[in-house]
């Protein structure tokens, strides 16, 4: 299905975020998500599905003033 | 020296990570400047990058309190989203709140602050909003919860120091128990010491710092002058007034027509 991840229309075969978040290279990476405008916390990727069309951020540290 | 949310901290200066030339400059800036806060953000990462995990990495060794910011944020929903994956990325409650509300001056919206500042609150982060010195919007911001308070100095980015005194001053006088800081607009360090001999707790740049062009350099001279603003607030200065009066006694002096 096709997803939006950070603004681009991506092809994920996995459905459930944390499975997806594998699949798009951030298996052990420091990163927080939220679907559509909505916070993920970590404890609850693997209890959360996506459909087509939905819009997921992934984020990282960063520097910031 | 102040305290943010019954957290010590040993320095009145806060530095921002943005805008470096490298990450050695930054962590030497950090070095000098004492600083005791770093403000840091979030930003979107792509699958195998990992700049998240690298910056993490150098932000720990600096051995500093982090400060999340939501900056970027034009709406409430965007900044309370922005904060929890903050709280989640930085193990903190500390959260630097901003809701842009105009793009050229990056003014807060202040209405959508409020507004963000009690969510916030109530989901238990401990907030330093990004405010203007505006004294009903201040109280807005303790009534919503917050604990300390953070006015512009001017516009941020622009080096213009401290626009209105008057308002930051009065600011102090009606809020003599809660922690100040002035957020934004420092350019050199003699601003950044006349809003410590204020009587402000803290200031918070980055800008001023990064951009210079020795910024190590330019972050050990906030440091000093935060230190002298200090000491200064605390001895007492002379009230100015408008007419002359000779220091030198004016008894004793020679006739010497």
């Amino acid at each position: 299905m096709k997803i939006v991840v950070n603004g681009e229309k991506v092809e994920v075969t996995e459905t459930v975020l944390d499975a997806v978040l594998v699949e798009l290279g951030h298996g052990d990476a420091k990163v927080a998500t939220a679907v559509n405008e909505e916070f993920v916390p970590a404890t609850l990727r693997a209890a959360t599905s996506l459909e087509a069309g939905d819009r997921l951020e992934i984020v990282a540290p960063r520097q910031g003033g | 020296m102040p305290v943010f949310y019954g957290t010590d901290i040993q320095s009145r200066l806060m530095l921002g990570t943005a805008q470096y030339p490298s990450p050695a400059i930054l962590a030497d800036a950090f070095r000098r400047s004492k600083a005791g806060i770093a403000t840091v953000s979030v930003r979107r990462e792509s699958g195998g990058e990992k700049a998240g995990q690298a910056f993490w990495d150098l932000i720990k060794e600096l051995d500093v309190a982090l400060l999340p910011n939501t900056a970027g944020c034009h709406s409430v929903r965007e900044a309370v989203t922005t904060a929890h994956m903050a709280r989640e990325l930085f193990d903190t409650r500390w959260i630097k709140l901003e809701v842009i509300g105009h793009a050229d001056t990056l003014q807060p919206d202040v209405f959508g602050l409020v507004e963000a500042a009690k969510i916030l609150t109530e989901d238990g982060f401990q907030v330093f909003p990004y405010c203007t010195e505006d004294l009903v919007l201040c109280d807005k911001l303790l009534e919503a919860g917050c604990e300390v308070l953070m006015p512009w100095g001017a516009p941020i980015g622009t080096g213009l120091g401290l626009n209105n005194i008057y308002g930051l001053r009065s600011l102090r006088a009606h809020f003599p128990d809660v922690p100040l800081v002035v957020d934004a607009g420092l350019g050199v360090p003699s601003q950044a010491a006349q809003a410590i001999e204020m009587g402000y707790d803290a200031v918070l740049l980055n800008t001023a710092v990064a951009k210079a062009g020795e910024p190590a350099a330019m972050a050990e001279a906030f440091a000093l002058a935060v230190e002298a603003g200090a000491l200064a607030y605390q001895a007492d200065p002379m009230e100015p007034r408008d007419m002359a009066a000779p220091s030198t006694p004016v008894i004793g002096k020679a006739f010497l027509e």
